[in-house]
């Protein structure tokens, strides 16, 4: 049931941007999808079909770009891509990795009419 | 035409986490976020918690379940205040449920909320509450494997709680297979190992929640 109530917000998100440029139809809508969020993209796909239904996004086409699980080292500066959750720095060991990217779920832009 | 959005689809439900924070900041009230799978022994570890602090923290409950009132009922009768949300079917609480909790609580001289989040190692990791502290627990009987299934939760976690030691020779549960996956993972999580049913356990994780309460 998560990803019913997180295409909700989606929706809302894109209805809000697309009223607000006076759209009369959304076509696309693109997203970014990290690699470490729990959301699934056939889950949005399938809920985004049947609650997107008789808004002006109808129909829209569900555009993902996954974005890779990426973390800093604070000691040494090295970014490196977390392969299986080890966040542990390759090069000096260091523990305190802070994640660059592959949290996010956006949206980044949507196509209108 | 191509119009920018640039909007995180959590933003909404971050707003109303740092409406939270504000309302508890405002009353000196420190909020655990409690989350576990089902079974797990997230009422059992709230009831010993409310247990070890009494007397010295004024606590109140928030229950988050699909359905039904269980656990607020065995909370309100040790007295302490429990307040019960049904998600009606959602697998996890969004800040906005706690907001409508959290005013319906009378917050004055409250130390401690626990938040008991819906059952689910999944869904509540990506969705704050404006909780001073994200609290999980694993039970020795799902075993020892599961940070690499549910990364999310365990990487956001601040404190883990391993329940249900008194089950470990029973079981093949490798403590140290666990401990090297999550620290890996997460390096800042504190771990606590207890058994909620015994009560082992239970009084460094009651010591460290108070100091913390306190320091807040």
């Amino acid at each position: 049931m998560h990803e019913l109530s997180v295409t909700e917000s989606m929706l809302g998100v894109v209805l809000r941007h697309a009223e607000a440029n006076k759209a009369t139809e959304v076509t696309a809508i693109n997203m970014v999808l990290g690699d470490m969020s729990t959301v699934m993209e056939d889950s949005v796909r399938f809920y985004f079909e049947i609650i997107g239904k008789g808004t002006i996004a109808e129909g829209a086409k569900l555009n993902f770009k996954r974005v890779k699980l990426i973390a800093r080292c604070p000691v040494c500066g090295k970014e490196f891509e977390v392969v299986e959750y080890n966040f542990r720095c390759p090069d000096c060991e260091g523990v305190e990795s802070e994640i660059i990217s592959g949290r996010e779920f956006q949206v980044e832009s949507i196509e209108i009419n | 035409m191509e119009i920018e959005v640039l909007e995180g689809v959590f933003d909404a439900n971050e707003i109303i986490a740092r409406e939270n924070r504000a309302l508890l900041d405002e009353n000196g009230t420190f909020m655990v976020n409690l989350m576990a799978s089902p079974g797990a022994g997230k009422t059992s570890f709230i009831m010993r918690t409310l247990e070890g602090v009494k007397g010295s923290l004024k606590s109140a409950v928030i229950e988050g379940d699909i359905a039904g009132k269980v656990d607020s009922e065995k909370i309100a009768a040790t007295g302490v205040a429990a307040i019960q949300i049904n998600t009606g079917g959602s697998c996890h609480l969004e800040a906005k449920q706690v907001n409508h909790a959290l005013i319906r609580l009378d917050l004055e001289g409250v130390d401690l909320v626990i938040v008991e989040n819906v059952g689910n190692l999944v869904c509540p990791a990506e969705f704050k509450l404006g909780e001073d502290l994200k609290v999980m627990i694993l039970s020795v009987a799902e075993g020892h494997d599961k940070p690499l299934k549910y990364p999310l939760m365990f990487s956001e976690s601040d404190v883990l709680i391993v329940n249900k030691i008194d089950l470990i020779p029973h079981t093949d549960f490798d403590m140290e297979a666990l401990e090297d996956t999550v620290l890996k993972m997460n390096s800042r999580i504190v771990i606590f190992k207890m058994s909620c049913r015994t009560g082992e356990g239970v009084d460094a994780w009651i010591s460290w929640l108070s100091k913390r309460v306190k320091s807040a």
